[in-house]
């Protein structure tokens, strides 16, 4: 993995933006959520969060399952507002 | 940790680091802030990420007018790409009550410099072409409102506090607030005790909390707001569209999704729940659909919640307590404190300072329930 992998598709975020908020001591997922946007797109970090995961856990040394995941946020998956508004298909 | 401190700020969200940032820059040394969790975790980066100008009571409006005003230059001030996004928002009017209101509103808003003005449904179309003008009246409108990514805010506010001395705790909480003789004295942490003179109360959600232990009684309560985004798409409009009587505000940010909510104080739960709900999601897409038909099948990507700090009358409580020497409050924002936080942050800065105060805060102390110097807000969703 170098500096221009991509690691969020839908965000577009690579592993060196990542890489440089993880040296800013920003360690959480949360944390690299809110600054890189990783993770917000339209797959709702389905691809990219045990990427980062795994990531995040090899920078600092440590197991994957000791890193805190996301709180998860409805909808599973993404929903047109027409259909949410309750209106028929054309 | 930090055994000693000048000013413990209690909140690590957009008020603390403001506030730390503001009284850093004027010299203070030796502040500390207490967070919780992380950066933003709170309602700084929960809320809809938008800045007006147009509100109801003349302290809003100036508190409102001059963050903004810093908010023009604060990505270059702070040296962090912020995001700032000057578009506009369209208040729309859907009753005559609702125009007289915006009349008062606006003449007071221009009164105090604040470039908004009525304008025809036509007008508002203009602005925001596939708008649905049916059973709209008039629209106020203000081109130096917009958005401003609060996330980003609030971490370029942090960054710029760090680099200036200030000590920044994470996963840090303030469980007690020790006072001797009306003087606060020390502040115990789950990771040890600070001793201090000067504690701020910039928890957000949490400041009845915040209050309580240092037992000062604070009357706000936290209240649930949900909202939601879109995926992103091509820009269609512009404004921040927004309604009072028909209950809803959203916009299209820079990189294209769209976001939205709406305030349900009747039904929504007080205290510190922010889950989602069905309903709310749901209710959302006919409001935003039927104003803005072309949408229909742009897609929900997310939807999440945060907390409203309500006061009694929709205004911040800033300033330190009268009864408890060295406390100090930026709490009670009602739902507008994040596009506050440029201003507020200045002025506790220069309250904590004892230095000359540039408006008039002292109207916002928490001594104004007492005396029933209510002033309340009439534009809030």
């Amino acid at each position: 993995m170098d500096d221009n992998t991509i690691i969020c598709r839908c965000e577009d975020v690579t592993w060196g933006e990542i890489r440089k908020q993880l040296d800013k001591g920003y360690t959480t997922l949360d944390e690299i959520k809110r600054i890189t946007r990783a993770g917000m797109g339209p797959c709702q970090g389905k691809t990219c969060q045990r990427i980062l995961l795994r990531a995040i856990a090899r920078y600092l040394n440590k197991k994957v399952e000791d890193i805190p995941i996301s709180t998860f946020r409805p909808p599973a998956k993404p929903i047109p507002l027409g259909t949410l508004a309750g209106e028929k298909d054309d | 940790m930090i055994k000693r401190a000048d000013v413990v700020i209690i909140g690590g969200g957009v008020q603390g680091n403001s506030i730390a940032y503001n009284l850093a820059k004027r010299g203070q040394k030796n502040i500390v802030i207490l967070e919780k969790d992380t950066c933003a975790n709170g309602s700084s980066g929960r809320c809809g990420a938008g800045i007006r100008q147009q509100f109801g009571t003349e302290m809003n409006c100036i508190l409102a007018r001059d963050s903004i005003k810093i908010f023009e230059q604060l990505s270059e001030e702070l040296d962090y790409d912020i995001e700032f996004n000057q578009k506009g928002y369209l208040i729309l009017a859907y009753t005559e009550k609702e125009v007289s209101q915006f009349k008062k509103n606006i003449q007071l808003q221009q009164r105090l410099g604040i470039d908004s003005r009525l304008i025809t449904p036509e007008e508002a179309r203009e602005i925001v072409p596939p708008l649905n003008i049916k059973d709209v009246l008039a629209a106020s409108y203000c081109p130096k409102d917009g958005n401003v990514n609060p996330m980003l805010t609030t971490f370029a506010y942090a960054e710029a506090a760090q680099s200036l001395g200030v000590k920044y705790y994470k996963f840090t909480e303030a469980q007690k607030i020790e006072t001797e003789n009306n003087r606060i004295s020390a502040v115990l942490t789950n990771r040890g005790r600070i001793i201090t003179n000067r504690v701020v109360n910039a928890a957000g959600g949490y400041a009845k909390e915040v209050g309580k232990m240092a037992g000062v009684e604070i009357p706000v309560y936290s209240q649930r707001h949900q909202i939601l985004v879109t995926e992103p798409v091509t820009p269609l409009r512009e404004s921040m569209l927004m309604s009072f009587s028909r209950n809803f505000y959203f916009q299209q940010l820079p990189n294209g999704s769209i976001v939205g909510g709406y305030g349900d104080p009747e039904h929504e739960k007080k205290g510190h729940d922010i889950g989602s709900s069905w309903q709310f999601a749901s209710t959302m897409a006919k409001k935003m659909t039927r104003l803005i038909p072309v949408i229909k099948n742009v897609r929900l990507v997310r939807q999440w919640s945060g907390s409203y700090n309500m006061s009694p009358d929709s205004q911040p409580i800033l300033g330190e307590h009268p009864g408890l020497k060295g406390y100090y409050m930026s709490v009670g924002f009602s739902g507008h404190g994040f596009m506050l936080a440029p201003v507020s942050g200045k002025m506790l800065a220069q309250c904590i300072l004892e230095e000359e105060i540039e408006l008039p805060i002292e109207k916002l102390d928490i001594g104004r329930f007492k005396r029933g110097e209510l002033i309340l807000e009439p534009s809030v969703v």
